[in-house]
C-alpha cells in the first residue's frame, strides 16, 4: 500500500498509509480463493464473513462490502487500521502458504473508507422498541460495540463517558498518524445514529455510582478500559520530563498539544527522548516524540527484538522514521538537575536466560554493564493496569488480584446481577477487536437478561473461548 | 449545561463563578474538586468546589487568574457556559467530630478550605479558622469563612488587616497560649503549606493538606498529578487531594509545578497580545 515517505512523515501528524485506490483494492480482492471453509473467518475475533465482503469488492460493490462487514463489526474503518491482522485473519489465510496472504485489513479499511468518503453510510433497520434501558460505562471500543448492538435490538442505550470525547484509547491513546480522529468521530456518529445517547464528563464512581445506574436502567455494562499507568519504580521517576505514555499521548492526541499554542495544553519540547517499553504504545509514543520535533528518539527495551510485543509493521515504521532501538537494555535510574529536570539515565545491559511464565526468555542483567545515556525526556510505556475507581465504589463487584473485573467468558456477566463487563478492564490491556468481541458477547447476554430469555446451554464454549487473551 | 448564573470579582485577580451543575451539586462533598475545560481549544484544569447548593443545582468555583486558562475563564460572564465540567473528583475530606480543628487558608487556598471548615463545624467541631493574604484587598471569603467557623483569625503579610504576619504566626501564638488542638488543615500556596507543616510537626500536630498539582484527566489515567508522600508515589486526583502534610515532599511539588513555565508564559503573552477576553 502506498504511504507517506518516512523523511516527510516524521515531521507531520498525517496518516502514514494512503489506502487503496478502487483499482488496487479490486486487484487485491482478485487474489482471494473464496475458500469453502475459510480459515480467515475463524481467525477473526468477531467472525466477519471475510470472503463475502472481499467478493463484493471484487465485483465493485464497495459500499455493499462495507455493509457486509458491519453485520459483525460496527467500527470497520478503525479495525482496518489498528487490528493485528497478521496474527488473526491473515496469518491463517491459505494464500499465505506460498505467497503473501490476502491483505484483509487493507481491504476492510478500503471498503469502510469508500462508504464514508462517498456518504453512503446507511443506518440499518432496528428492532421495534423493547422499552428496556441499558447504561454503558466507557465509550471505548467495548462500550461502543455493546451500545450499537443493543440499540439495533431495540433497547434504549445511554453511554456514560469520563472524558469530554468518545473513543477511549482510540481517541486519547492511538495517534492521529495511525488513526485519524475524524474517522473515530465518524464511526461514533454511526453508533449515535443508531439512537445511542452519550453523556460526557461523567466519571462513574464519582458523578454517579453503578448502583445509581441500576436504579434507572435494566442492565449496566462496564467497559472502563485499562487506564492505570505503571511506572518502573526506579529513582528519579517524578522528575520533570518523565511522562507515562498515557499522559504523553493524551496531551498530544486528546488535548492536541502538538498544535500548541493554538491549543492551550502544553507538552515538553524535547531534544533526546527515551521511550521505555517494547509494545505498540511505546512505538506510538516514540513516533509522536519524533513528530513533536525531538532530535533523537530511542526505544529502550529489556528483551530482544523477537520478544517485542509491538506489531512488526509498527516497529518497521518506527525504524524507517529514524527511531533507534536499544534492545536488551534496562534503565535503573533517571538522573536530574537541581531544578528537577531529567538529564540522563543509568542503564544495564541484559542477556536472555530461561523462558519465564509468559514463555518468553527472561532478561537477566549482565554484571558490571552499567552505562549512562543522556536524555531530557523519558516516556514510561511498560503497560497499564485496571483503574480501581469503579470496583472501589461498587459493592458486590468481584475483581482478581490485579484489580480486573471478573466476568464470565460466555456471557460477560459479573458477580453483580444485571452488571456486565468486557474489554481491557476484564482481560487487561489487549486489543480493540478483543474489546469489541467481548462487547458482542455482553450485548447478547444483556439482551437475554433484559428480555427474560433463558441463557442457552453452555455449548457455545468454543465460540467465546476465542475472545480470551492468549497470554 | 454548565451555565454561569452569577459572577463576582472577589479581588483583583480572584473571580467567583456560580455554575449550574445539578448532579455535581447533589453528590459533591467537602474536599472534592472539578476539572474544567473552558472552550474547544482549552486545557483541562482542576478547580476546587468552594461551595455548592444542591437545591439550586449550583456549584461555586473560585480561582485566581494566574495563566491563560484561568484568565480565559475569568472572561466568562453570566449567561455564558463552560464547555466541560467534570466531577466531583478526588476523595472527600474525612469528616468527624475531632474536637478542636484549626483550618488554615492562604490566598486562593481559602476557597477549598471553606467547604471543609463548614462540614467540620456541622459535624460538631470547634473550628478555629486562620486565613491570610498578602494584603487586605486580596483577602477573600471573609464573611463566608466567619459563618463556617467557630472563630475566625486573620493575617496579612503587610499588616493592612488583622495580624501583621503569616497564618503560621497566628497558629504559633495559639499553640503558645496553650490551645488544645486536635487536628489542622492547611491549604494554600505550596510554601505556606510547607511552612505550616514544619511548624505543626514540631508539636506532633496532625496536619492535612490539600494539593493542587498539574492534572490532565483527573481519573488516575495519566499520572501527571504524581506527588511523593511518605516516600511513595501517589496520584493526587484519585489518592487525594488530601494527604498527611508531614509526609508530603513539598520540594518536589514545587519543581513539578514549574514543568511548563515557559509554555505557560508563552500562552499568557499570546492571549494578552491578541486582545484577552475578546478571544473567549
Ligand atoms: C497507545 C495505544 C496504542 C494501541 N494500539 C493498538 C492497536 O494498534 N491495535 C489494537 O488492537 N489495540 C491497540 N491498543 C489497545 C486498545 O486500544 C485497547 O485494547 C482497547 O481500546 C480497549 O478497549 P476498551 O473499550 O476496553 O477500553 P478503552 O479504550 O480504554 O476505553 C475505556 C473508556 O472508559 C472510560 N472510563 C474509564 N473509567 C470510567 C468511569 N469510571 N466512568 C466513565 N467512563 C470511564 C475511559 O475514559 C475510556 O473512554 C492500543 C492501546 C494504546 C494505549
Ligand atoms: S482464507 Fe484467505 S483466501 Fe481463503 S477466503 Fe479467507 S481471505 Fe480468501
Ligand atoms: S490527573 Fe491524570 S492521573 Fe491524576
Amino acid at each position: 500500500m502506498p504511504e507517506q515517505d518516512p523523511d516527510i512523515r516524521r515531521h507531520n501528524f498525517e496518516e502514514v498509509p494512503f489506502g487503496y485506490t478502487p483499482e488496487l483494492a479490486q486487484l487485491e480482492a482478485e487474489r482471494c480463493l473464496f475458500c469453502k471453509k475459510p480459515k480467515c473467518i475463524e481467525g477473526c475475533p468477531v467472525n466477519i464473513d471475510i470472503p463475502a465482503f472481499i467478493r463484493l469488492i471484487k465485483d465493485g460493490d464497495f459500499s455493499g462490502a462495507a455493509r457486509k462487514i458491519k453485520e459483525e463489526n460496527t467500527l470497520p474503518a478503525i479495525c482496518g487500521r489498528v487490528c493485528p491482522q497478521e496474527e488473526q485473519c491473515e496469518i491463517v489465510c491459505v494464500t499465505g502458504i506460498k505467497d503473501t496472504p490476502v491483505a484483509i485489513g487493507r481491504l476492510e479499511r478500503f471498503a469502510a473508507d469508500y462508504e464514508r468518503e462517498n456518504n453512503l453510510i446507511e443506518i440499518p433497520d432496528k428492532a421495534p422498541a423493547t422499552g428496556k434501558k441499558a447504561a454503558i460505562v466507557g465509550a471505548g471500543p467495548a462500550g461502543l460495540t455493546v451500545a450499537g448492538e443493543l440499540a439495533k435490538l431495540g433497547h434504549e442505550v445511554t453511554i456514560y463517558e469520563a472524558l469530554h470525547q468518545p473513543g477511549g484509547v482510540l481517541m486519547y491513546g492511538i495517534p492521529e498518524f495511525r488513526l485519524p480522529k475524524a474517522i473515530v468521530n465518524s464511526e461514533v456518529e454511526y453508533v449515535k445514529k443508531l439512537g445511542v445517547k452519550i453523556v460526557y464528563n461523567a466519571v462513574i464512581g464519582r458523578y454517579m455510582a453503578v448502583d445509581d445506574l441500576l436504579q434507572d436502567y435494566d442492565s449496566v455494562f462496564l467497559g472502563t478500559g485499562a487506564g492505570l499507568p505503571y511506572f518502573m519504580n526506579i529513582p528519579g521517576e517524578n522528575l520533570n520530563g518523565v511522562y507515562s505514555a498515557n499522559e504523553y499521548l493524551t496531551r498530544s492526541n486528546l488535548m492536541k498539544a502538538y498544535r500548541f499554542p493554538e491549543y492551550d495544553t502544553p507538552i515538553i519540547k524535547s531534544k533526546k527522548v527515551a521511550v521505555l517499553g517494547g509494545g505498540n504504545v511505546a512505538m506510538d509514543s516514540a513516533r509522536t516524540a519524533m513528530r513533536l520535533g525531538a532530535e533523537e528518539v530511542s526505544i529502550i527495551y529489556r528483551r530482544s527484538r523477537k520478544e517485542m510485543p509491538a506489531r512488526i509493521e509498527e516497529v518497521h515504521h518506527a525504524e524507517e522514521e529514524g527511531i533507534i532501538l536499544e534492545l536488551l537494555t534496562n534503565p535503573i535510574e533517571i538522573y536530574g538537575d537541581e531544578d528537577g529536570w531529567v538529564t540522563g539515565m543509568k542503564c544495564l545491559r541484559m542477556e536472555l536466560g530461561e523462558p519465564d511464565a509468559s514463555g518468553r526468555r527472561r532478561p537477566v542483567p549482565i554484571e558490571g554493564s552499567e552505562f549512562d545515556i543522556e536524555v531530557d525526556t523519558v516516556v514510561v510505556s511498560i503497560g497499564n493496569g485496571a483503574n480501581p475507581l469503579v470496583p472501589q465504589t461498587t459493592p458486590g463487584l468481584d475483581t482478581n488480584k490485579w484489580g480486573n473485573i471478573l466476568a464470565d467468558d460466555n456471557t460477560a456477566a459479573t458477580s453483580k446481577p444485571g452488571v456486565y463487563a468486557g474489554g481491557d478492564i476484564v482481560i487487561g490491556a489487549a486489543t480493540v477487536i478483543l474489546a469489541m468481541g467481548a462487547g458482542k458477547i455482553a450485548a447478547a447476554a444483556m439482551h437475554r437478561y433484559m428480555m427474560g430469555i433463558p441463557e442457552p446451554e453452555p455449548a457455545l464454549e468454543e465460540e467465546s473461548s476465542k475472545s480470551k487473551k492468549k497470554k | 449545561m454548565n451555565n454561569i448564573l452569577k459572577k463576582r470579582i472577589l479581588a483583583d485577580d480572584m473571580k467567583e463563578l456560580v455554575v449550574e451543575s445539578p448532579q455535581i451539586a447533589k453528590v459533591r462533598k467537602a474536599g472534592q474538586f472539578v476539572i474544567v475545560r473552558a472552550n474547544e481549544t482549552g486545557e483541562r484544569i482542576p478547580l476546587t468546589i468552594a461551595d455548592a447548593d444542591a437545591e439550586a443545582g449550583t456549584i461555586t468555583l473560585i480561582f485566581q487568574e494566574v495563566g491563560k486558562s484561568t484568565m480565559l475563564l475569568g472572561c466568562f460572564e453570566e449567561g455564558d457556559s463552560i464547555l466541560d465540567v467534570v466531577g466531583p473528583l478526588g476523595k472527600p475530606t474525612h469528616i468527624e467530630n475531632f474536637g478542636t480543628v484549626v483550618c488554615m487558608g492562604g490566598g486562593a487556598g481559602i476557597a477549598p478550605l471553606h467547604p471543609i471548615a463548614k462540614a467540620l463545624k456541622e459535624a460538631g467541631n470547634r473550628v478555629i479558622s486562620i486565613i491570610g493574604a498578602r494584603t487586605e484587598d486580596l483577602l477573600i471569603m471573609q464573611k463566608r469563612m466567619k459563618e463556617a467557623s467557630t472563630e475566625l483569625l486573620i493575617s496579612t503579610d503587610d499588616g493592612s488587616f488583622g495580624v501583621h504576619g503569616f497564618v503560621t504566626d497566628i497558629l504559633q501564638s495559639l499553640i503558645d497560649k496553650g490551645e488544645k488542638i486536635n487536628l489542622c488543615f492547611a491549604i494554600g500556596p505550596i510554601p505556606m503549606m510547607a511552612a505550616a507543616c514544619r511548624l505543626t510537626k514540631k508539636y506532633d500536630l496532625h496536619t492535612v493538606v490539600s494539593l493542587n498539582p498539574i492534572m490532565v484527566d483527573g481519573t488516575g489515567m495519566c499520572g501527571a498529578c504524581r506527588v511523593t508522600v511518605g516516600g511513595k508515589t501517589k496520584f493526587v486526583c484519585v489518592d487525594g487531594p488530601e494527604f498527611d502534610g508531614h509526609e508530603v515532599d513539598f520540594t518536589e511539588m514545587v519543581k513539578r509545578s514549574r514543568a511548563y513555565l515557559p509554555q505557560e508564559r508563552e500562552s499568557k503573552d499570546r492571549f494578552i497580545h491578541e486582545g484577552g477576553c475578546c478571544h473567549k
